[in-house]
C-alpha cells in the first residue's frame, strides 16, 4: 500500500473571473519510506499540492489518500497531524518571534498529547543536533540554519510518518544547506520517515529523492526516477530544458 | 583599462557590543569586465557594493584610502555631486524587483523618470527611448508594459524592467546585487543573457554579487571570494573549480552534485584563521 496516493487532483483559488486553477489533474504515489520530489518553476503548483494535503488549501477535488484513507477537503483531525507534518521554506517566518524554542516545541508536544514533555523537548533538540543550550533562546537569537532545525524538530514532535518539505533549504547558504540536507537524510533513516519534498533546485531534489515529478503550469508533465534523470533519460522537453538549465 | 579602483575599504556599524566591521580592508579594481563577488550571507559582499555608491547611511561608517572613478575620489564628493554619479556613471540592480519598483507608479513613468533626471529631453522622446530599452531587455509588448503597474508583472519581467531602468542613463558600471536569486532557473538564464549582451555591446564594467558559485563561475570573467569582510581568494572564473583556499573548496564541496550521487554532503568546517588572514588584493 502506498503512503501517499494522489489521483486526479485539481486545486483552485478564487472564484468568478479571478478563478485560478493552480493544479490540474495531478496524480502520483509515494511508497512507505520513499522520498519523492516535486520540481518546477514558481507558480507551477508544486507547493499548492502540499497545501492541499495539509488542508491549508481547501478548494480541491480528486482523491488524496494517506495510508489508504481518503482525506476530505474539510478540516483535518488531530490524528492526521500526528501522521503528517510540514516544514516551511522560510525559517524566519515560520517561528513565533516571541516564543522560545522551548515554548514552540512544548506546544507541539502538548498538542500531540504527549506526557513527559520536559524530557521529550531535550530529546527533540538532540535529534536535530541543537543541544540543550538552545532551549531557551528566541528565534532572533538563532541563525537561519538553527531556526530551520527548530522547525524540523517541531515537525517531528508528534512522531509523524510523513514529512512534507516545502523548499526547506532555499533560504539558506550552501554550507548550511548541506548541514540541513544531511540532517534530513539521517532523520529519514532513523525515524523511518516518508518525504514529499518540493524544490525548484534540481540538484537538491536529485540528492534527496528516489523519484520525482516535474510540474509545469499546474500539471505534472513527467514522473521519473532520479537514476533515469541522472542518465539524462528525461522524455518531456520541459524536463530536459530544466535539466539543461541546472547542469553546469 | 581601469574604470573603478577601490583601496582599503572598511564598512563599520556601531552596535551595543562595540563596532561591527562588515567589510575589513578590501581592495580591488574593475575594468571593462564582469567581476564576480561571491560569499555567504554576512560576508560583506553586498556592503561592498553599497559602499561604492555611498548608499550606507549614518550611523554606518565607510572608510577607504580611495574609491576612484575617472580620477575622482567618490568619498570626497558632496551629496549633490554623488547624485550625478548614481545612475549616470554607476547603476545598481537589487535583488528583488518587488521591493525596488514603486508599487503605485506606472512602470513607464518610473523608467522615464530615470531617463529624464539625467537628460533634458521631451516626455515623448523619453517614452520612445524607454520603449526601446524595454525591447532591448526582451520584453514583448513594451507599450502595454509601460502602462502597467509593477504588481501586474512576474518576477522575471520585474527584474528585466529594473535592468532596463538602470541601463537607460547609459552608465559605465553596473553593480548587480543578487539580480537573479529571486528568479527561476530558466528565467535566470534569460536575464543573465540579457545582462551579458548589454555589458558586451556597451563595453560596461559589471560587478556581479552572488552567493551562487556555479552561476558566477559560468557568467563572470574574474571572481573575488569574500569571507568575514575580507577577500580570501581571487581567481579567474573559469578556474574557480580549481580554487585552493579551504573556504572556497568547502563551499564547492557542500553543493549537491548531479553527476556524483552520495549519501552525505560535505560540511564546511570553519577555521578561525581564515578571518584573521589579511585581505587579498583583487586587482586584475
Amino acid at each position: 500500500m502506498s503512503m501517499i496516493a494522489v489521483n486526479g487532483l485539481d486545486v483552485w483559488y478564487g472564484d468568478g473571473r479571478d478563478l485560478v486553477h493552480a493544479v490540474r489533474n495531478a496524480s502520483f504515489m509515494v511508497a512507505p519510506g520513499e522520498s519523492f520530489g516535486l520540481v518546477g518553476e514558481s507558480g507551477s503548483g508544486k507547493s499548492t499540492i502540499l497545501r492541499a494535503i495539509t488542508g491549508l488549501a481547501q478548494n480541491w477535488s480528486g482523491i488524496i489518500e494517506i495510508e489508504g484513507q481518503p482525506l476530505s477537503p474539510r478540516k483535518r483531525d488531530r490524528e492526521f497531524y500526528k501522521r503528517v507534518q510540514m516544514v516551511f521554506q522560510d525559517p524566519y517566518a515560520s517561528l513565533h518571534p516571541r516564543h522560545t524554542v522551548d515554548q514552540v516545541l512544548s506546544e507541539a508536544l502538548n498538542l500531540s498529547g504527549f506526557k513527559g514533555i520536559d524530557r521529550r523537548v531535550s530529546q527533540l533538540l538532540d535529534d536535530v543536533g541543537l543541544g540543550g543550550k538552545f532551549r531557551f533562546r528566541y528565534p532572533h537569537q538563532l541563525s537561519g540554519g538553527q531556526r530551520q532545525r527548530v522547525a524540523i524538530a517541531r515537525a517531528l514532535a508528534g512522531e509523524p510518518d510523513i514529512l512534507l518539505l516545502d523548499e526547506p533549504t532555499s533560504a539558506l547558504d550552501v554550507s548550511v544547506q548541506a548541514e540541513i540536507l544531511n540532517l534530513l537524510t539521517d532523520l529519514r533513516e532513523e525515524h523511518k520517515l516518508t518525504y514529499l519534498m518540493v524544490s525548484h533546485d534540481l540538484p537538491v531534489i536529485s540528492h534527496m529523492c528516489d523519484r520525482l515529478a516535474v510540474m509545469k503550469d499546474g500539471e505534472i508533465v513527467e514522473t521519473l526516477t532520479v537514476t533515469a534523470l541522472r542518465n539524462m533519460q528525461a522524455q518531456h522537453p520541459y524536463s530536459r530544458s530544466l535539466l539543461e538549465a541546472s547542469v553546469v | 583599462m581601469t574604470l573603478l579602483d577601490v583601496s582599503d575599504l572598511w564598512v563599520k556599524f556601531p552596535t551595543r557590543q562595540g563596532l561591527f566591521e562588515a567589510v575589513r580592508g578590501v581592495s580591488f579594481s574593475l575594468g571593462r569586465e564582469r567581476l564576480g563577488i561571491v560569499g555567504e550571507s554576512g560576508s560583506g559582499k553586498s556592503m561592498t557594493g553599497r559602499a561604492i555608491l555611498r548608499l550606507i547611511r549614518p550611523p554606518g561608517i565607510v572608510e577607504a584610502d580611495h574609491i576612484t572613478l575617472e580620477g575622482r575620489n567618490l568619498l570626497d564628493l558632496t551629496e549633490k555631486e554623488m547624485r550625478d554619479i548614481r545612475g549616470e556613471k554607476i547603476s545598481m540592480v537589487m535583488q528583488d524587483p518587488k521591493f525596488s519598483l514603486n508599487p503605485v507608479m506606472r512602470i513607464g513613468d518610473q523608467i522615464m523618470e530615470a531617463y529624464l533626471v539625467h537628460n533634458r529631453v521631451s516626455r515623448a522622446e523619453a517614452w520612445k527611448k524607454s520603449v526601446e530599452m524595454l525591447t532591448d531587455v526582451s520584453i514583448r509588448d513594451p507599450e502595454r508594459v509601460m502602462r502597467a503597474y509593477p504588481h501586474e508583472m512576474s518576477g522575471g519581467m520585474g527584474q528585466r524592467i529594473m535592468i532596463a531602468m538602470m541601463l537607460i542613463p547609459n552608465p559605465q558600471i553596473l553593480i548587480a546585487d543578487e539580480p537573479t536569486s529571486a528568479l527561476d532557473v530558466t528565467v535566470q538564464r534569460q536575464v543573465l543573457d540579457i545582462m551579458d549582451k548589454l555589458v558586451k555591446d556597451r563595453g560596461m564594467g559589471l560587478i556581479f554579487i552572488s552567493h551562487d558559485l556555479n552561476l558566477v563561475a559560468e557568467f563572470c570573467d574574474r571572481v573575488l571570494i569574500m569571507y568575514a569582510g575580507r577577500i580570501v581568494e581571487t581567481c579567474s572564473a573559469n578556474k574557480l573549480h580549481e580554487a585552493t583556499h579551504p573556504y572556497t573548496r568547502g563551499l564547492l564541496n557542500s553543493l549537491p552534485r548531479f553527476d556524483q550521487p552520495r549519501k552525505h554532503l560535505d560540511v564546511l568546517k570553519r577555521d578561525p584563521s581564515w578571518a584573521d588572514a589579511p585581505s587579498e588584493k583583487g586587482h586584475a
